[in-house]
């Protein structure tokens, strides 16, 4: 038998954390064969990226103390010297990072970046050749017209050219393991398909062995071959990848399996809107310019949308698509540059702030990122209390006693009043942001991709939150998100976009299995399935 | 780009302006009496007169603020009892000690001072930058931990005690260098570099522990960014990641502060020229603020002032022409 691409013998990870070590890694052992393709897959915080760094020997330079064995292809990374390990980086085994914007050197031709990497590796390369060879793997994974784009800079590519450019760059020196730190996951689906295609086409073309680092389980059951699924740093379930996903043997993998949102589930209770629903919020001809003159972008074009008293409208369309400036204009966060906006009747689409602060209460918004939308300095009782202070109807006492309700409500601790943000995890934040949107007693609320940043399974709890306070409360909610499987599961309709226009809708049901408009069709074919049956269709 | 410069321009009018008031109110409308000052310690109430009329002293504030702006912008004509002297514009009066048009005071002074300003600080960037990043690529080593501990110390040593000791080694004991005096680069470069070099020296030891300092922890903050991962893990050596890939981000801000430092400098060094007997603006200011002239006090401001705001534009500009990501709006 040849010896393993990639041995990693009793593997633990340490980062300094206030007075102790915190274990990123522990006790993690695993192979892979020559040409072989292994997903570490988990939740934040299980140490799968780390573990990944650790191949490289990245974790040096970050205070980090990293026991036990690594061997990449016959290299002992832990103990190499510096001089191997340059070696070994990028010669033997290459790696391809999240977010390929900031992967890159912004001053630098996205050519000679790759050239530079080449040089390294292949001693005595003239400047030429290695620009040659530059153009040749950028022209590789799919760059049109790559010996004049290889001048561009980074921010003259889009997300997805640039993740090209990034496994163009992997590909330079010909290495025979790829390790990909959640190659995909800041890119849009449609992409994201492109992207997990290239990377199967070039694993046949050259035999290199990946592994693929990433939360999405669809994503790793794509493109891999094996599963390693952890938790805490430590291995809980390993093995091919079909038998890990059709009957997983651990129960971590089970619940980690049921909490991804799957497309071919229906909101539990979803109803058609009725016509005799009041009509909340209605928009007519929407439109949003940013910039003036020459430079006037259109972010959403002539949109024209109703949303009846507690109903969910899922919004979905791809970056860029407007869905975000939709939703600020809906609650009038925005003002709308043309087009009509009626809630409840009355125009508000060109109210000033006086004129709208009546409404205010009534239309609620829920951002994506828990983290940055809630004021770190103020407890998290202070920054609900506050829409009710603001409104000035309630005392102190009914205040505190109203805050502690809603912390009950969302399924937090009411004795957290007096906590601050960062001692809560990220799902938990989201609910305090809820609990915020849920104080002044809207009828509307716009959640602007509520779940994007959160694990599986804290998702599947906030969406499952939402929806029980939807149906207890009556509430209208327009949710906005990039990923499909989610939206599915909280809409009664959908509403599709795409360059600041509404392609396609309809009854949530039937846009999903019956998608009219080829956009919307492409969308759904572009989601990375879990069920092998699914992926046949 | 025109019309960014434009608006810089107009707003660096503004900042003048405003500076030229509050200077003005300080220096003329505060106690004493500018006509005494003028007029010198054996000075009858007749003479006293005289000089107040010329100085048209009994004019309302706004009056005289008024005929201050005019000299500066189209000039001023002076009566000097025999005759009428015109004073061009920018004219800032005539120094109460000698009745020299105080424009033609401060050219004069002017040389010297850029010659230090403009010397003292490339060496300042050479030795700042470059110990910066000596100290970044030697991090956690003895190295750093010595640079860390001699930048301390010039930040700490003031002109007077560097000089000092400079003039001591080089000139007194070591003999090496003659004790400074001032050539102008016109007349004799090589005299004149000569002449430069220990004001040079002691100026930059001071300045480039700031910017020693600054450029490391700027390039620290540049090693962490992504892309900078990205080359490491692509086996790029340290020093190549330093020198093509975080040098150009990292000095950005470093250039921008230059810009604005060397504007403080015109103005800001009479420690250095009075320690090395530079005849440069500071020790004009210096004796202008000693005999009380105030003439020559306020324009010394404005031309300080006038670097500065300059300098801040040309800062901006450099710094966005190394950091692509910024705009000049």
């Amino acid at each position: 038998m040849t010896d393993p691409l990639v041995k990693v013998t009793d593997l633990a990870v340490s980062f300094p954390a206030g007075d102790g070590f915190v274990r990123a890694v522990d006790g993690l052992s695993f192979e892979l064969a020559p040409g072989g393709a292994l997903a570490l897959v988990g939740e934040s915080g299980s140490g799968k990226s780390t573990v990944a760094y650790g191949l490289l020997g990245l974790h040096r330079s970050t205070g980090a103390e990293a026991t036990g064995e690594v061997r990449v292809a016959g290299h002992d990374v832990l103990a190499a010297d510096e001089a191997e390990l340059r070696r070994v980086r990028g010669g033997v085994a290459a790696m391809v990072f999240q977010d390929p914007l900031s992967s890159l050197d912004p001053y630098q031709a996205i050519g000679d970046q790759i050239a530079e990497v080449h040089r390294v590796h292949r001693r005595g390369t003239t400047r030429r050749a290695a620009r040659a060879r530059a153009v040749e793997v950028l022209d590789r994974v799919g760059i049109p017209d790559a010996s004049r784009r290889a001048r561009s800079r980074p921010h003259e590519f889009s997300g997805g050219m640039r993740q090209r450019a990034l496994i163009a760059m992997a590909l330079a020196c010909e290495p025979r393991l790829l390790v990909a730190d959640e190659p995909t996951t800041a890119l849009d689906v449609t992409v994201q398909a492109q992207i997990l295609g290239l990377l199967r086409e070039l694993r046949a073309e050259t035999g290199m062995g990946l592994i693929l680092v990433t939360h999405d389980l669809g994503v790793a059951a794509d493109s891999v071959d094996e599963l390693l699924v952890m938790k805490d740093g430590r291995a809980v379930e390993r093995g091919a990848v079909r038998k890990v996903l059709d009957a997983p043997g651990e129960d971590y993998t089970r619940a980690l399996l049921a909490a991804v949102p799957r497309m071919n589930v229906r909101r539990p209770g979803a109803r058609p809107a009725k016509a005799d629903d009041a009509v909340l919020l209605e928009a007519t001809g929407l439109t949003r310019e940013f910039g003036r003159g020459k430079r006037a972008v259109t972010a959403v074009d002539q949109v024209s949308l109703t949303v009846r008293a507690g109903e969910t409208v899922g919004v979905v369309g791809e970056s860029g698509s407007g869905k975000t400036t939709l939703g600020r204009m809906l609650v009038r966060l925005l003002e709308p540059t043309g087009g009509e906006l009626r809630y409840r009747g009355r125009d508000i689409g060109g109210l000033k702030e006086s004129g709208l602060r009546p409404f205010r209460a009534e239309l609620q918004m829920v951002f994506q990122d828990p983290v940055s939308s809630l004021n770190p300095r103020r407890s998290i009782g202070e920054s609900i209390a506050d829409p009710l202070r603001v409104a000035g109807k309630l005392t102190d006492a009914e205040i505190a006693a109203r805050v502690r309700e809603l912390l009950e409500r969302v399924g937090l601790d009411p004795g957290a009043y007096h906590r601050y943000p960062h001692e809560f995890s990220g799902g938990q934040r989201q609910r305090v942001g809820i609990a915020r949107a849920l104080a002044p007693e809207p009828r509307l609320i716009v959640c602007d991709e509520p779940v994007s940043a959160l694990d599986v399974t804290t998702q599947a709890q906030v969406v499952k939150l939402l929806g029980e306070l939807q149906r207890d409360l009556g509430l209208a909610l327009v949710f906005i998100a990039h990923d499909l499987a989610v939206v599915r599961q909280v809409s009664d309709r959908l509403v599709v976009m795409r360059g600041g226009r509404i392609v396609e809708e309809g009854p949530a049901d039937s846009v999903y299995e019956n998608p009219r408009h080829p956009y919307t069709q492409g969308l759904l074919a572009a989601v990375p399935r879990l069920e092998r049956e699914e992926a046949a269709a | 780009m025109s019309l960014y410069f434009l608006r810089r321009a107009l707003g660096a009018v503004l900042v003048l302006l405003a500076i030229s008031v509050v200077i003005y109110a300080t220096f003329y409308v505060a106690p004493g009496d500018p006509a005494k000052l003028a007029c010198g310690p054996r000075c009858n109430p007749e003479q006293l007169r005289q000089v107040r009329e010329q100085l048209s002293l009994d004019d309302p504030v706004y009056l005289q603020y008024w005929h201050f702006l005019q000299g500066v912008f189209v000039g001023h004509d002076y009566s000097t009892g025999t005759g009428v002297m015109h004073c061009d514009a920018p004219c800032f009066g005539l120094s109460y000690q000698n009745d020299q048009q105080v424009t033609e005071l401060i050219a004069q002074r002017l040389p010297a001072t850029l010659s230090l300003a403009a010397g003292a600080m490339a060496l300042t960037l050479l030795l700042g930058i470059g110990t910066g990043l000596l100290s970044v690529v030697r991090r956690g080593g003895v190295v750093e931990r010595a640079l860390t501990w001699l930048t301390l110390a010039g930040i700490a040593t003031p002109v007077f005690i560097s000089g000092l000791a400079l003039l001591m080694v080089f000139c007194a004991y070591l003999e090496w260098l003659p004790f400074p005096s001032y050539v102008a680069l016109t007349d004799d470069p090589e005299q004149w570099a000569w002449n430069m070099l220990l004001p040079w020296v002691a100026l930059a030891l001071l300045e480039s522990s700031k910017y020693a300092r600054m450029t490391r922890s700027s390039m620290l903050e540049t090693l962490a960014e992504d892309h900078v991962r990205t080359f490491r893990a692509y086996g790029v050596s340290e020093r190549a990641i330093v020198g093509r890939h975080a040098l150009r981000g990292a000095v950005a801000p470093v250039i921008a502060m230059a810009a604005v430092d060397f504007g403080s400098m015109v103005g800001g060094t009479m420690l250095t020229e009075t320690m090395f007997g530079l005849p440069g603006v500071g020790q004009l200011l210096v004796h202008s603020v000693q005999t009380v002239d105030l003439p020559v006090v306020v324009a010394i401001v404005m031309v300080i002032g006038a670097a500065v705001v300059i300098a801040n534009i040309i800062g901006d500009v450099l710094y966005a022409a190394a950091d692509r990501r910024v705009a000049l709006r």
